[in-house]
């Protein structure tokens, strides 16, 4: 047993920070925000360029993913990057970034679909059945303000019954969603330690009273709790993650992943928030980044199934 | 990145499975809860039997007696003896985990011959005297004093929390050698013979109605110079050597028993009936123990984190930290849920009739010391922002 990050998994690890620092800076992505479409092409040709959606059917596994998906999250890389990865080997253009490839989770009352004028195709997974669907065969209405500026939404008009063709089913279809599931865990771990590095670094440099707001234990304990939430989120989503490999601990892999959306899903949310109580009321403001975190904290808390849907699943095993 | 255990690793897991099979069988059983002297004799024996096997001291080096196993062998120990139902630690706790491994680091040769093949062989019960009614998270404030008197310290103070006094042979014993310097800087690190003259040990009922730990009261009592531990004032360096022996495994017996506590609750839940249905048929209570199983499965993976980088740096770094912050919050949070479920069945500490309650009263009330021992979640919050995030220390008392 060796559960720890190898060399080259610390290469792939600094190279795609690299690589986001340099292209994905928060302050250019909150500029894109009021155009309603921040999905930059040529930045989404990068993503593929390095091989963030084909890296899997390129030959790598889970494992390697996550440790991407995590830098994505810590970036608040906009667009469906889980969809369009599970897409790679199914949908044509996808691995290229030719194709962006969202998904499209029906509501009960109402479905709200993300990214809507700037998907080609969304995935809808139906039980065990994967379902394509071609973007510009729904008519949506756009919802003029969505939760976080850069997750546009719209409203879905078409009625669902007979929409897109199944591509896919069987049990390949209910592990390829265990993959988005993880996936998004890895986002949502990524956010969450995107928001405690922002805050940490305000605490540090923020005065009050005469001292950097940091210094008090009121203060402190609200960071450390962040970090402690992060990292039992890490362990989880590196777990699940090695499941999903074959390389897990023998547990069921479908329990290994939603333990992964429960845990990272909590982190992002309570590090998102707490994020925003450490700036003040800065941290209020539209200006601030800290918002950012919580707001992608809540859009990824309701894909692939939100806390609570997990942490139902995992009690019906028990 | 890989969960899997090597050959190697479950090599040794079916040898001692198989050993587990065959010598448990000769175990007596557990002797009631406060009775001293028989846990002792019974926590002792199972030592030795471990040391007739070659499990003894499963992390110490072989030099001095070990099997030198590795982190993940360490592991998989405990998973077994616990899988097992094998006697716990117990009375052994500070001799092998404390004590001894200070020893190991720190003490002279002849002091080593002395002392440790007594803790592998279970002869050797040993006590910590660290924590005072005075000093508790400012540890380094102790003030049990010791006068040097000839070739002998003379010690007079108090000393709390120390568990299994009125049954140990050997105390590990922090004293206060020089009040004039700053507090870390006078305390000397001493192993005291607990038949010395002049030691008064009281018990200290806990609120979960047991007296393991007691009170240790110092008179006067003189230990010979040569059972010092380190030079002189150079106590506390010695004392926080036993840090340095963590490799992630000090929580791995309580995690398997509260994962298994929380499969049990949700199998009572089930039996509960709530007017026309089960107290299981509640979303909510579903929810939330499954949220729990889902902290307690994530809280098995950082142990793990924390093994395998004991196993490549040779320490436990910020995750030992998170994990106690982590799974001593959650031991609250499952209590209060199993204390909700359990509803007036909770107000008996022990089974009430056929219902298997006892232990789950039991655990919620445990889980309230969690937070305090071994660093309050306050300290340890501290050390986390201050180490792990850089942040500012807090001005020193008294404004400046």
């Amino acid at each position: 047993m060796d559960f720890w990050l190898t060399e080259d998994h610390e290469a792939l690890r600094d190279g795609t920070r690299a690589m986001l620092a340099d292209r994905f800076a928060l302050d250019d992505l909150a500029a894109l925000e009021p155009s309603g479409r921040p999905i930059h092409a040529e930045r989404w040709l990068t993503l593929a360029g390095t091989g963030v959606f084909s890296l899997r059917t390129d030959g790598l596994g889970t494992r390697e993913a996550v440790i991407v998906y995590e830098e994505l999250g810590r970036h608040l890389v906009p667009g469906p990057v889980v969809g369009t990865h599970l897409a790679s080997g199914l949908v044509e253009g996808a691995s290229s970034g030719e194709a962006i490839v969202g998904v499209l989770e029906p509501g009960a009352e109402v479905t709200i679909v993300e990214h809507a004028t700037q998907v080609t195709h969304l995935l809808w997974f139906r039980g065990d059945q994967l379902v394509l669907v071609d973007a510009h065969r729904l008519d949506v209405e756009a919802l003029p303000r969505p939760l976080d500026a850069l997750s546009p939404t719209a409203r879905c008009l078409t009625p669902l019954d007979g929409v897109g063709q199944v591509i896919e089913q069987g049990a390949a279809v209910v592990e390829l969603r265990r993959v988005g599931v993880v996936l998004t865990a890895a986002l949502q771990l990524g956010v969450a330690l995107g928001a405690l590095e922002l805050a940490t670094a305000y605490a540090k440099e923020r005065e009050q009273f005469g001292r950097p707001i940091g210094s008090f234990q009121a203060v402190k304990h609200l960071l450390a709790d962040m970090l402690v939430a992060a990292e039992v989120a890490r362990s989880a989503v590196y777990a699940a993650a090695c499941a999903l490999d074959g390389a897990g601990d023998g547990r069921d892999a479908g329990r290994a992943a939603s333990t992964a959306k429960v845990m990272a899903g909590h982190a992002a949310l309570l590090n998102g928030r707490t994020g925003i109580q450490v700036h003040g009321g800065m941290g209020f403001t539209w200006e601030v980044h800290a918002q950012r975190f919580w707001k992608r904290a809540v859009v990824l808390d309701a894909s692939f199934g939100s806390s609570d849907d997990h942490a139902l699943a995992i009690a019906g095993a028990l | 990145m890989d969960l899997r255990y090597t050959e190697a690793e479950e090599a040794f897991r079916h040898e001692l499975r198989a050993w587990l099979g065959t010598v448990l069988r000769d175990v007596p059983p557990e002797p009631p809860r406060d009775d001293w002297a028989g846990r002792r004799a019974w926590d002792t024996a199972w030592q030795r039997t471990l040391y007739d096997a070659g499990y003894a001291g499963i992390n110490w080096p072989a030099e001095y007696g070990g099997r030198g196993a590795t982190p993940t062998e360490h592991l998989v120990f405990l998973e077994e003896t616990e899988r097992a139902r094998a006697p716990y630690v117990g009375m052994n706790f500070v001799g092998l985990l404390h004590a001894g491994p200070t020893l190991i680091v720190e003490a002279s040769d002849h002091q080593k011959a002395h002392h440790l093949p007594g803790i592998l062989r279970g002869e050797h019960v040993w006590c910590q005297g660290f924590s005072e009614p005075g000093a508790g998270s400012d540890l380094a404030s102790l003030r049990c004093r010791a006068v040097r008197d000839g070739d002998d310290y003379v010690i007079s103070g108090q000393k709390i929390w120390t568990s299994f006094a009125h049954v140990a042979d050997y105390c590990e014993l922090l004293v206060r050698t020089d009040p004039d310097v700053p507090k870390h800087r006078g305390i000397t690190w001493l192993v005291l013979p607990m038949d010395a003259d002049g030691i008064d040990i009281r018990p200290l009922r806990t609120m979960e109605g047991s007296t393991e730990f007691c009170e240790m009261f110092l008179d006067e009592v003189r230990v010979p110079v040569a059972n010092r531990v380190g030079a002189e004032n150079d106590g506390w360096r010695v004392a926080m050597t036993t840090l340095s022996f963590e490799r992630g495994t000090a929580f791995v017996s309580e995690m398997l028993q509260t994962m298994e506590l929380c499969g049990d609750l949700a199998a009572l839940a089930r039996t509960i009936t709530r007017g026309s249905a089960t107290a299981w048929d509640d979303a909510g209570l579903r929810r939330d123990l499954g949220r729990l199983a889902a902290e307690l499965d994530a809280l098995w993976a950082l142990t793990k984190r924390n093994i395998s980088e004991a196993t490549r740096a040779g320490l436990v770094g910020a995750g030992g930290n998170v994990f106690k912050l982590a799974y001593t919050d959650l031991r609250h949070r499952l209590g209060e849920v199993a204390l909700h479920l359990l509803d007036r069945a909770a107000l008996s500490i022990d089974d009430v009739g056929e219902l298997p309650t006892g232990r789950h009263v039991q655990g919620r009330i445990h889980g309230l010391s969690m937070t305090i021992a071994a660093g309050t979640t306050q300290v340890q919050k501290n050390i986390v922002a201050e180490r792990l995030l850089g942040l500012p220390k807090e001005p020193p008392a008294g404004g400046r």
